[in-house]
């Protein structure tokens, strides 16, 4: 076999390529994902389109060797706009051959991905290391990947003493050298990243990168080069890079808030974890709360004295804080409630990549709670629609859900970069003097609007209640004040729907299937629909932001359409299961929401796998839909 | 050079508040209930020390004691059951400058809130906060609270209350930061006040525990603590509650203690054979969270606009 025998790097002409995916997996702790990040940031530099993503373990320090303690990082870069992790991965670097399993496990791989594994674990002390080592060898060989076993360890041996410490710089290193990166861009982002640590360590990683370099070109023969996307998606774009989380933490303070108030929950915390470092800087504070209830009426107590505040959490963290989102629902209050979506309670798989909160963030709360929510498709719409929230939270005078998941928390892209506005600040608050015949909930009629008396406001005094009033704010008994109070509340969101535009259709506006999605799904999505209609089939999809109220015009647009479905990330039920029928099926949260607002039979496809859906993945049910419209012609 | 008599003169109307402004809806407690007693004391307290009802909230969860905001005329947070402390705090956080107090009972505090109780207390955040016990749950008509004593005889414990109560003032003193703990019976108008005043001066939490009659569903519990004006023990000290005589003749029983000396107010609290009634605990130079928590609010939008400027260039490629 080719790939078995020591490889002689040579090669000094790259092959052009278009895209690739690339994978750092290792134990937990061996630094794959800074390694994985500095290449990502490298590759935006030189201009390419890059999507990564972390491969993390559920445990913080699983057993080294083990198939569960996979840690690393997926980085897809091309010449173009990449919006997603992407199919199987075409080149891996692997620290040991265990690690492998998981990500095989998840479908990662395909025959002819090219693995470099570290190859000391075939002298290892251990027999039974070198016996698994050995199999596991001739087990990926047989399963078609191409296997090079390298001698990663022993190369950094040379520099250093410690080979823990730098290896993820060595292998960054074999990594620009395949991929023809600017050694110079890739040094300037090491130093970067060790700046907190002194020359001296940057010193030393910058030495293992020249020498990962080195090694990579005397011993892997692989040479490519991905061209930078073409200038006119360039031109005069500056871009920066960062996850969906930190997106969110700059939102928060593009927006003018002053107050995030949290308590720490998987994956919502990294995004309280970049304020914390950063938010003084446009004099902002992280209050961590004693649980999430508190973290919500603390940050509703900033709100009322007319510092609009927000409150980042993820599934569990919403169910704790429902109650009081019914309060700022009754008592008119703004909030901007940051919803980074997992899978369901406790700990674990539910941490992972899920959209599962859709119905509990509309309906979760006792009572009737009108209220807006919408989602971010993009990392870029992470940032930007926080600075959206706040102003539709104080201009409607109520709490806004922003939703976002797991798959754009930890996913990195780059994406222009904004120039700040006054106009996204918050305005000082207001203290003249307010006029006492007006009462605290002057609700215009038309669209349940009302102007809010801030404390400080002399003649604005007025005690605000979680229980049903009029619109002095006095609690009311009787039935027409709270028939009237739940009307204007409602009011609003018709109101807010009024100035939302229809959504606009990828692909033709009509054919045979429209697939409807929202949220962190839009590139798979959309990469899919394109894929398949450039195989000639009929089909669009349009992704949705506003969930709560409905963006408009969704019945015209699917009536244009022989089928509708959603294609979503969290559960229901797959129609050819035991005793499903359609009074049995349970459909997937947006798939019900459609089909209640526009009385289409909308149709679903979801899973619950516990990572981001695939173009590959959505591109294979797309078609099969397809072939059945036709086999029913 | 003096100018004219214009100049000079010009009358300034200072705003002058009387009681008036510091009422709101009319109170609908039970008669006999303790509570009104406290809202009278803290609306003539507002008054005597003329704080602006603009500037003044008072944040409340849910109870009988929680009412209050509604009977008074200032800015107002009714709010959920066990969680008006995290309100109050977060009003503090960024608005410092506003007067805030908090009414909540001892199923409100001492049971569904207790976290942010345990919290608050850590956090210091410069506020009043009233705490009504009258050992039973009024609101929703005599269930045991976590102050009724051993055996009182509830809707939820009808042969009597099965654990032992809880005990808030040790509690209180045993957690870190604590500035401020007094304790008060409700049918003591003129020690109420003085407690609430000094309460009202501290700079922190100051936690009062008012306990307090409810004549419809404890009325046992009250006949009892009042047989015998020994039952409660007034606490004496030149830092302390000022006492005049009329509050020294109503409570015989009295010891000194002074207020800076932790460990000997937790020994009082520990012996619930007697109501102590006074300063138990004061510390006036403990930190308070809003110090911390609203650093940076005098940022203009300038100075906010280059902050930004620098988090974006640090992501910038």
């Amino acid at each position: 076999m080719e790939d078995a025998t020591p490889t002689t790097g040579r090669i000094t002409q790259a092959q052009t390529l278009h895209e690739h995916i690339v994978e750092i997996v290792s134990d937990s702790g061996e630094g794959a994902q800074k390694a994985g990040q500095t290449f990502g940031s490298v590759c935006a530099k030189m201009g390419n389109g890059v999507w990564t993503v972390e491969i993390i373990p559920a445990e913080i320090q699983p057993p080294a060797r083990s198939p569960a303690g996979a840690s690393g990082i997926r980085i897809r870069l091309a010449s173009h706009n990449v919006t997603n992790m992407g199919d199987e991965a075409d080149l891996v670097v692997a620290f040991n051959e265990q690690v492998l399993y998981s990500r095989i496990a998840n479908g990662a791989y395909k025959a002819g991905t090219v693995v470099l594994l570290e190859d000391k674990w075939r002298e290892d002390p251990q027999e039974e290391i070198r016996k698994q080592y050995a199999n596991s060898v001739a087990e990926f060989r047989a399963n078609g990947l191409i296997v090079h076993e390298l001698p990663i360890e022993k190369g950094c041996l040379e520099i250093t003493p410690n080979p823990r410490r730098g290896k993820n710089m060595f292998v960054l290193g074999m990594l620009c050298h395949i991929y023809s990166r600017d050694a110079d861009i890739a040094k300037a982002e090491i130093a970067n990243t060790f700046r907190r640590k002194g020359d001296k360590v940057i010193g030393i990683n910058h030495q293992m990168f020249d020498a990962g370099r080195r090694f990579a070109e005397e011993q892997v023969d692989l040479l490519y080069e991905i061209p930078a996307r073409s200038p006119g998606e360039l031109e005069g774009k500056r871009f920066m890079v960062t996850n969906g989380n930190t997106a969110v933490g700059l939102g928060v303070m593009a927006a003018g808030m002053e107050l995030v108030s949290m308590y720490p929950i998987t994956p919502a915390t990294s995004a309280s974890h970049y304020l914390a470092d950063a938010f003084h800087q446009v004099g902002g504070f992280v209050h961590q709360a004693e649980d999430e209830i508190a973290a919500i009426a603390f940050a509703l107590g900033s709100s009322y004295a007319g510092k609009t505040a927000c409150t980042i959490t993820s599934g569990p963290g919403l169910a704790l804080k429902t109650e009081n989102l019914a309060l700022a629902v009754m008592a008119e209050i703004p909030l901007v409630l940051v919803l980074v979506q997992r899978g369901g309670p406790s700990t674990g798989l539910p941490t992972k990549v899920e959209q599962g909160d859709l119905l509990a963030a509309l309906y979760g709360e006792p009572g009737d709670a009108p209220k807006v929510v919408f989602a971010a498709a993009t990392i870029e719409e992470c940032l930007h629609y926080v600075i959206v929230a706040r102003r539709l939270a104080e201009a409607f005078r109520t709490p806004v859900l922003l939703l976002t998941d797991a798959n754009l928390a930890t996913g990195q892209q780059p994406y222009a970069r904004p120039q700040p506005s006054v106009d996204w600040l918050a305005p000082p608050i207001d203290q003249s003097e307010w006029d006492e015949t007006i009462p605290p909930f002057h609700w215009d009629e038309t669209t349940g609007l009302s102007p809010r008396p801030i404390p400080g406001m002399p003649g604005g005094e007025y005690v605000l209640t979680g229980l049903a009033h009029t619109d002095r704010s006095k609690v009311a008994y009787d039935s027409e004040s709270n028939q009237l109070g739940c009307n204007m509340r409602s009011r609003k969101l018709a109101a807010l729907a009024g100035t939302l535009k229809p959504p606009e259709v990828h692909g033709d506006p009509q054919g045979d299937l429209l697939v409807v999605g929202w949220g962190s799904t839009l590139g798979a999505i959309e990469e899919a629909v394109d894929r398949a209609r450039a195989e000639g089939h009929s089909v669009s999809s349009l992704h949705l932001r506003f969930l709560s109220p409905m963006e408009p015009g969704l019945k015209e647009i699917f009536q244009r359409f022989r089928k509708v479905m959603t294609v979503e990330i969290n559960y229901s039920d797959d129609p050819t299961a035991p005793l499903i029928t359609e009074e049995t099926r349970r459909y997937a949260q947006l798939a019900w929401l459609l089909r209640a607002h526009t009385l289409i039979d909308v149709d679903c496809w979801s899973v619950v796998l516990g990572h981001p859906l695939q173009p590959g993945m959505i591109h294979g049910v797309l078609l099969q839909h397809l072939q059945k419209l036709k086999g029913d012609d | 050079m003096f100018g004219t008599k214009a100049d000079w003169s010009l009358e300034v109307f200072e705003r002058y508040f009387t009681i008036g402004d510091y009422a709101g809806g009319e109170a609908r407690w039970c008669p006999g209930c303790g509570d009104h007693g406290v809202l009278t004391a803290v609306q003539k307290l507002l008054r005597d020390e003329q704080i602006m009802p603009e500037m003044t909230v008072a944040v409340s969860g849910i109870g009988c004691s929680s009412r209050l905001p509604h009977y008074m005329g200032t800015f107002g947070f009714h709010g959920l059951h066990g969680r008006a402390l995290p309100v109050a705090c977060g009003i503090k956080s960024r608005r410092p400058e506003l007067d805030v107090w908090v009414a909540t009972g001892d199923g409100d505090c001492f049971s569904i809130g207790t976290a942010h109780w345990i919290h608050a207390i850590r956090y210091n955040m410069d506020m009043v906060l009233m705490v009504f016990d009258n050992a039973i749950y009024g609101l929703t008509k005599a269930q045991t609270s976590p102050t009724s004593p051993l055996g009182m005889k509830t809707n939820t414990h009808p042969f009597g209350a099965i654990i032992a109560n809880h005990n808030p003032l040790t509690v209180t003193l045993g957690i870190t930061n604590v500035s401020f703990v007094a304790q008060v019976v409700d049918w003591s108008p003129p020690l109420l006040y003085e407690v609430l005043k000094a309460a009202h001066r501290h700079r922190g939490t100051s936690f009062v525990r008012i306990v307090q009659r409810c004549p419809v569903y404890a009325e046992a519990h009250i006949k009892q603590m009042q047989s015998d004006p020994n039952n409660v023990l007034l606490l004496k000290h030149a830092d302390g509650i000022p006492v005049d005589k009329a509050v020294a003749r109503q409570f015989p029983n009295q010891r000194e203690h002074d207020p800076a000396d932790l460990s000997s107010a937790r020994d009082i609290a520990q012996d619930e054979s007697v109501i102590p009634v006074g300063l138990l605990y004061h510390k006036p130079d403990a930190p308070c969270y809003e110090d911390l928590s609203s650093q940076g609010g005098y940022m203009t939008a300038e100075e906010k606009l280059a902050g930004l400027e620098a988090a974006f260039d640090a992501f910038t490629i």
